[in-house]
């Protein structure tokens, strides 16, 4: 396993202090919480940062407030950043944490509910005040007393030491002491052997043109690293050697972010130039944000005037040959919903991507939720069958979109991506996918007249461009762009005649219209593979199915029972519609199918009705991932039922 | 941002100066050229028709190959327009039109594009985008057929329509206040300001040959009679007896004067600036130093006093109306600028597939990253 070290991290553990006690541990949850203007998600991503160059795997949820800045040192304005790495592959952010660093009096009591019992907390003493525990709502000290009896307590004046530690770089004393979060992240990187070089070239990187906060900053880190390897406060540190993964060139990265490289790498793909047109709102906006720096490959980004213009101007820049994307969340959609009926209509390529968040309405904009799934199937007047495909995991966001791309050229059709908060925020490593092994997308212009028509008794047959006479594997209909002679034609959003495309009021027209419509859509199925199920002893009674986000709490859940010694089957969505063509087969191969949503219910309702199978839902909507514990019971309850047996998940070691 | 010249281009251009035009040995187009087969179904006696011809002749003056030019339209009876040419278009949503095109023009340099729509599509369903396209002045011209009601969903009050009128639904009376759309143009800082009126073929063909050649948005106002359910509502200008008086003609570089031809031949009413409130006013001729009318000036920089013109448009009956070409000046357009940023980025190389793919490969792979053996 030391060989696929790092030398720079081998160098790390090296100067471990031979006083301090080194712990193995396979894995570890820590969460940061602070104050939203405390700087928690900068220092959750550099730890996540040093994590991932170290070597481990890991997964991280971030959690803030949609306020900008909530009042200070109140429970609505905690931010907390989650990170879970270990030394085996994992696949969520953990259930509870092992660590908490709670930066102010409100940040611990927020978080104290999520803690399991022996859990460390590492507090910042010096805003427990009187006045910041009122503000947190507490009437007395909990660090006096017995209140965190249950748990190992620091409790550490980090931002004093802060102070204290840049008093030579004459800042205020405001300015000192906002360097507290670097002096936390320097302690826990002590504690857990992280590799230091990368903050220090990121803060040199980032605070280049302000000398001495950058120089506050890198010695507050240093000060906390040392203070780890000095204070008889903390007598242990950890290990917790790099993962097992797969060969290949890893990178951490979030879902957004590998939404945008993915359009980017559709865009490559397909020779065509990207146009995201966009509003925006969260948690969507990252992706604007990304593409609009790749203008060398030429991305435009427009950002619109609403939802609808963003969406509009896509659906133009296809019909001029662009691939046109639009990047929004759920009440985007909501308001994109008429014109993506007109690109189902026009048969033009469309990517749309849904950030889901809890909703209805403006609902829970930083939380994550699955409930956009009828939405994007239904949300729309008429028959107006649309492809949707979702990512399982933050890296998996990259794949999917190139899917998306590819089904949105190849069949000349909207499609929805459905990624959601935890997606887009989360982060993971990801192993760099070789570009060569990505499938080519060819937008297949039209370039000549396509119907010979017969000219009659003494006239000549003439030829005519009639954009919606289809390919008869694909059905589907001609892409020619402005500029094209002799192709000019006219689409709109009223019924088409088939084959020749003008406006038709005829009822048989309609009628083999729409269902030709909806039949493109569901031969898309005959460009997938075999649905992949996961039932390593062949033996399992009971599946479990699931979609997006859920990937990794279904699969840790579904791990640990198995760990327990039952059987059970996995199988995860990426295409809700059209479902692959075994779908079927596969939920009749088994006696129960559970289906854990962030939602009521809604692929469990698709599923229902469409291959009348009994399935049984697992759904919360509390805006936060899935519990792999909570996933265990319910499969485990699940497995004892199909198998008439008693079941017991409770993990043997430690959790 | 970069600008034109920086770019190495000539300040002033053409809206269709990157469009392809035909080469001097091809046949020149004619208004059959532009003719779909299509049957054109506006009722008998529509002001749409006669807006139609008049394209139809106009487009090949311009020149331009026919499958670089696109129109897109909305919902409404004018929105049907793009059917019946025969190029590239689009009849898409109600009140998007704009927001389609701007996808068009900031894609494509290379096309003419043009919207036509009326005033419920545009002012009333799509208002927000109108202006939106307005200030970002993104290289289009729009045709807003102005028939002052709602023809298509067979006649409601519009939001052009005046106070008090008389619809299915408002048996009492609109108690809705009209937009003036020239003002609500000037308002957005549009770049190209027009209006003119169905039935004068030879002015409409001049403002659409203005409109054409302008780079960045073209608003023009087409005045269309509804004969179903609006008929007579541009009687006043339209009627020989009173246009004279009803019509404030605009022509760049003219002194502003109307009504009937006084004896020195100019029109016995004129405008002149109000000092009281920054306005313009009508008064007789007769009775002001001719060097106080107003001189119409389209190119002014300041759009006051274009604004201040448009404001003497009746809101009630049309009995008054400035009809011509209010504004016209030079500003940077959307799309434009978003291509020269695009053009920066790629530091004006052409690539070929592969060097693009190892570029993505660098992108994807860049970053912290770590390999595992």
């Amino acid at each position: 396993m030391d060989a696929r070290a790092s030398p720079r991290a081998r160098k790390y553990r090296g100067r471990v202090t031979p006083d301090k006690q080194v712990k193995q541990l396979d894995r570890v949850i820590i969460r940061f919480a602070g104050d939203s203007g405390d700087g928690m998600q900068l220092t959750g991503d550099r730890f996540t940062q040093e994590t991932a160059v170290f070597g481990n795997d890991l997964v991280t949820l971030p959690n803030f407030p949609a306020e900008i800045r909530a009042p200070q040192g109140t429970l609505p304005g905690v931010s907390s950043f989650q990170v879970h790495f270990a030394d085996h592959d994992i696949l969520t952010a953990g259930d509870s944490p092992d660590v908490l660093v709670a930066m102010n009096p409100a940040a611990l009591r927020a978080n104290l509910g999520d803690l399991a019992k022996g859990a460390a907390i590492i507090v910042d003493t010096h805003d427990f005040t009187a006045r910041n525990l009122t503000k947190a709502g507490y009437d007395h000290n909990p660090l006096d007393g017995d209140d965190l009896a249950e748990f190992a307590v620091h409790p550490v004046d980090l931002t004093g030491m802060t102070i204290e530690a840049v008093k030579e770089f004459g800042l205020s004393r405001k300015d000192a002491a906002r360097a507290k979060n670097m002096f936390a992240l320097g302690l826990l990187s002590w504690m857990y052997g992280r590799p230091t070089d990368p903050t220090i070239a990121f803060l040199g990187k980032r605070f280049a043109k302000v000398p001495a906060i950058r120089d506050a900053n890198v010695t507050a880190f240093k000060a906390g690293w040392n203070f780890g390897e000095t204070t008889e406060a903390f007598v242990v540190r950890y290990e917790v050697k790099p993962a097992k993964m797969a060969p290949g060139t890893y990178r951490n990265i979030t879902g957004n972010l590998a939404l945008a490289y993915g359009l980017i790498a559709g865009g490559v793909q397909s020779g065509l130039p990207v146009f995201l047109g966009s509003y925006p709102i969260t948690p969507a906006s990252d992706i604007l944000h990304e593409l609009s720096k790749h203008k060398a490959f030429g991305v435009t980004t427009f950002q619109a005037e609403d939802e609808i213009a963003g969406v509009g101007a896509a659906i133009g820049a296809s019909f001029a040959g662009h691939l046109g994307v639009t990047t929004t969340s759920g009440p985007g959609v909501a308001l994109k919903s008429e014109a993506i009926g007109l690109a189902v209509m026009t048969e033009l390529p469309l990517v749309v991507i849904d950030v889901q968040r809890g909703g209805p309405s403006t609902g829970l904009p930083t939380k994550t939720e699955q409930s956009d799934l009828l939405q994007a199937m239904f949300g729309r007047n008429g028959e107006a069958p649309v492809p949707v495909v979702a990512p399982q995991s933050p890296g998996d966001c990259f794949a999917a979109v190139v899917e998306a791309v590819r089904i949105a050229i190849t069949y000349r059709t909207p499609v929805m991506l459905l990624s959601d908060g935890y997606l887009a925020n989360g982060s993971e490593p990801w192993r760099i996918p070789d570009l060569d092994e990505m499938p080519a997308i060819d937008p297949r212009f039209a370039t000549e007249r396509n119907k010979v028509v017969e000219g009659g008794e003494g006239k000549e047959d003439s030829t005519e461009f009639w954009p919606y006479l289809r390919d008869p594997e694909t059905l589907a209909r001609p892409w020619a762009i402005p500029g094209t002679p002799g192709l000019e034609h006219r689409i709109g959003g009223l019924e088409k005649a088939d084959g020749n495309g003008n406006i038709s009021y005829d009822p048989a027209n309609h009628d083999l219209m729409v269902r030709t419509r909806q039949a493109k859509i569901d031969r898309i199925a005959e460009s997938f593979g075999p649905l992949e199920v996961d039932d390593p002893s062949g033996e399992a009674k009971v599946l479990v199915l699931g979609w997006g986000s859920t990937y990794g709490p279904i699969g840790a859940g579904v791990r640990r029972v198995r760990r327990a010694g039952y059987h059970v089957a996995q199988a995860h969505l990426r295409h809700l519609n059209p479902f692959p063509a075994d779908l079927g087969d596969v939920l009749r191969r088994y006696d129960k199918v559970l289906v854990p949503e962030m939602n009521l219910g809604q692929l469990s309702l698709l599923l229902r009705a469409k291959y009348l199978v009994d399935v049984v839902g697992y759904n919360e909507v509390r805006g936060l991932p899935l519990k792999a514990a909570v996933l265990a019971d319910v499969i485990g309850g699940l497995v004892g039922e199909a198998e008439g047996i008693e079941v017991d998940v409770t993990p043997k070691e430690r959790v | 941002m970069t600008t034109h010249t920086e770019l190495g281009l000539p300040g002033l251009r053409s809206g269709t100066e990157l469009v392809p035009a035909l080469a001097a040995d091809e046949q020149k187009q004619t208004g059959k050229d532009f003719t779909s087969d299509q049957e054109v179904r506006w009722c008998p006696g529509c002001g749409d028709y006669a807006v139609l011809k008049a394209v139809q002749s106009f487009l090949p003056d311009l020149g331009l190959r026919r499958e670089n030019i696109v129109f897109v339209s909305g919902i409404g009876c004018s929105s049907r327009f793009p059917y019946y040419l025969d190029t590239y278009g689009m009849h898409s949503i109600h009140g998007r039109a704009p927001t389609i095109a701007t996808g068009i023009a900031t894609a494509r340099e290379d096309l003419s594009v043009w919207v036509v729509t009326g005033d419920g599509d545009a002012l009333s369903i799509g208002g927000n985008h109108l202006i939106h396209t307005l200030r970002r002045n993104v290289n289009m011209t729009i045709l807003l057929f102005n028939n002052r009601i709602y023809g298509l969903t067979k006649g409601q009050y519009s939001p052009t329509s005046e106070p008090g009128k008389v619809t299915k639904s408002t048996p009492m009376g609109s108690v809705d206040h009209p937009f003036n759309p020239v003002s609500l143009a000037l308002g957005a800082e549009a770049s190209f300001v027009a209006r003119t009126i169905d039935s004068d073929r030879k002015h409409l063909t001049s403002v659409l040959a203005a409109a054409a050649a302008h780079r960045g948005t073209s608003l023009v106002e087409i005045y269309q009679n509804c004969p179903i359910f609006n008929d007579g509502a541009f009687d006043a200008i339209k009627s020989p007896d009173t246009k004279a008086d009803a019509i404030i003609p605009l022509v760049h570089g003219e002194p502003i004067t109307f009504g009937a031809t006084g004896e020195d031949g100019r029109g016995v009413k004129a405008l002149v600036r109000d000092a009281s409130t920054g306005g313009v006013v009508v008064v007789a001729t007769a009775d002001v130093d001719p060097a106080d009318v107003l001189v119409h000036d389209a190119h002014a920089p300041d759009p006051s006093t274009a604004f201040a013109i448009s404001r003497l448009t009746d809101s009630g009956y049309l009995n008054t109306s400035p009809i011509g070409i209010f504004r016209q000046v030079e500003r940077p357009t959307y799309d434009d600028e978003a291509r020269a940023q695009i053009t920066t980025a790629q530091g004006g190389r052409s690539e070929a597939a592969a060097d693009r793919a190892a570029r993505l490969a660098a992108l994807v792979g860049g970053g912290d990253t770590w390999t595992i053996v």
